[in-house]
């Protein structure tokens, strides 16, 4: 798969628009999935997905080919997820007020700690608290157990796409699992 | 929580597949015996299944061609090259028919002039060339855009372009006679001139390297 890969992004380097289209065609569920799991959003995450595919394009002069394309491919979507994360915070500040409304803050739109009886897990809305967790997590910690845990990339790769040391990505990862546990263990 | 907190560090190692083997026994016979800790493992243990069970999403199906409609436009050049660079041997061969069709058909079209031609003994009467009986012509005869009568004898080749030949019953030819007169087959004569011309280089070539 990589042979392929780096036989099209030779094409693309030397202008072959077309060939990035098979490029595309092999990344995009992976990058994706990368950002939904990042964003918990599907619109945002088809935004920041094809935004990725096409920073990836434009700075393709500066890929280093003797690299795994999808290592700087992840990096590019990894660094955009982080960036629209930061961006969006100010919106979910609780004690706003709700646009449309008199007084009513984003307090009332948090739903209350105890379930309901009627809230029995069914898959879908298991998927839909598992992906909050996740959303959860400060987006340092995020990104290092999407990639560990819904990519399946190893610690090595993970450390080469978030340009951090081993030692760092190991922490984060622990830290991450620590956060998970506590936030999952009464699922 | 009671038990050393190097036990948590233990689960994490063993979790990241990076534990000793020394270490892996110490957490072994810590949980068989604390059930604290047991508790401890399993949550973090559903905590990771919990986020692996999430069913993987695919891309929008659109998605590729949104990407390809939002790249940067590719310089129009780039697509005439690609075609080029995809296609090399019709690129040569275009190339050269063209250049040939040219230079055959300027030559074809500057050659409406009667010509003939020089050898010492042959007669020219208006546009008739005429090898006078009895007389022997050495050399190729090409007579363009003009008639030729041949009553006398021709040492080589006879060749006339666009006109007539009118050969005597004493005439004598010793090469070939060729009468050309459609633009084809002149370009077939032209090309077939060449193809002579550059063997007998060659020829030529050969013999000389012959003598060395």
């Amino acid at each position: 798969m990589e042979t392929i890969v780096k036989h099209r992004i030779k094409q693309v380097i030397k202008g072959d628009q077309n060939a990035y289209g098979e490029i595309v065609e092999v990344y995009k569920d992976k990058v994706f999935q990368l950002c939904y799991r990042m964003l918990g959003n599907r619109h945002e995450a088809e935004d920041i997905a094809q935004e990725a595919f096409i920073r990836a394009y434009i700075n393709i002069n500066s890929f280093n080919q003797n690299l795994k394309f999808s290592t700087w491919l992840y990096r590019i979507a990894t660094n955009l997820c982080i960036d629209r994360i930061r961006k969006k915070k100010p919106d979910y500040f609780l004690d706003a007020e709700v646009p449309g409304t008199e007084g009513l803050t984003m307090y009332s739109q948090v739903p209350s700690e105890t379930p309901l009886p009627e809230d029995e897990v069914e898959s879908l809305e298991l998927q839909d608290t598992i992906q909050k967790e996740i959303s959860k997590l400060p987006d340092k910690y995020r990104s290092v157990i999407v990639l560990k845990y819904i990519e399946e990339l190893s610690l090595n790769e993970i450390s080469e796409i978030l340009d951090l040391p081993l030692g760092t990505v190991k922490t984060r990862i622990h830290r991450g699992r620590e956060a998970l546990r506590q936030q999952l263990r009464h699922v | 929580m009671k038990c050393p907190e190097q036990l948590i560090d233990y689960m994490h190692e063993y979790l990241d597949d990076e534990i000793t083997e020394e270490h892996e026994k110490i957490l072994r016979e810590h949980l068989q015996s604390c059930t604290d800790c047991q508790e401890y493992f399993r949550e973090l243990n559903k905590a990771i299944a919990l986020v692996q069970s999430t069913s993987h999403i695919h891309a929008p199906d659109d998605f590729t061609s949104k990407v390809m409609a939002g790249l940067p436009k590719e310089k129009k050049r780039t697509g005439v090259q690609r075609w080029f660079r995809s296609h090399p041997l019709l690129t040569a061969a275009s190339l050269f028919l063209a250049l040939m069709a040219g230079s055959i058909l300027t030559t074809w079209n500057e050659d409406h002039q009667f010509s003939v031609s020089k050898q010492p003994n042959l007669i020219v009467e208006n546009d008739t060339v005429i090898v006078p009986e009895g007389e022997v012509v050495k050399g190729d005869v090409v007579v363009r855009n003009g008639k030729v009568k041949i009553e006398g004898e021709v040492q080589g080749n006879v060749t006339v372009i666009n006109g007539e030949k009118y050969m005597a019953s004493a005439g004598n030819v010793t090469g070939e006679i060729t009468e050309v007169n459609e633009v084809f087959e002149w370009i077939w004569y032209h090309i077939k001139k060449t193809v002579k011309n550059t063997a007998n280089l060659f020829d030529h070539d050969e013999k000389e390297q012959s003598f060395q």
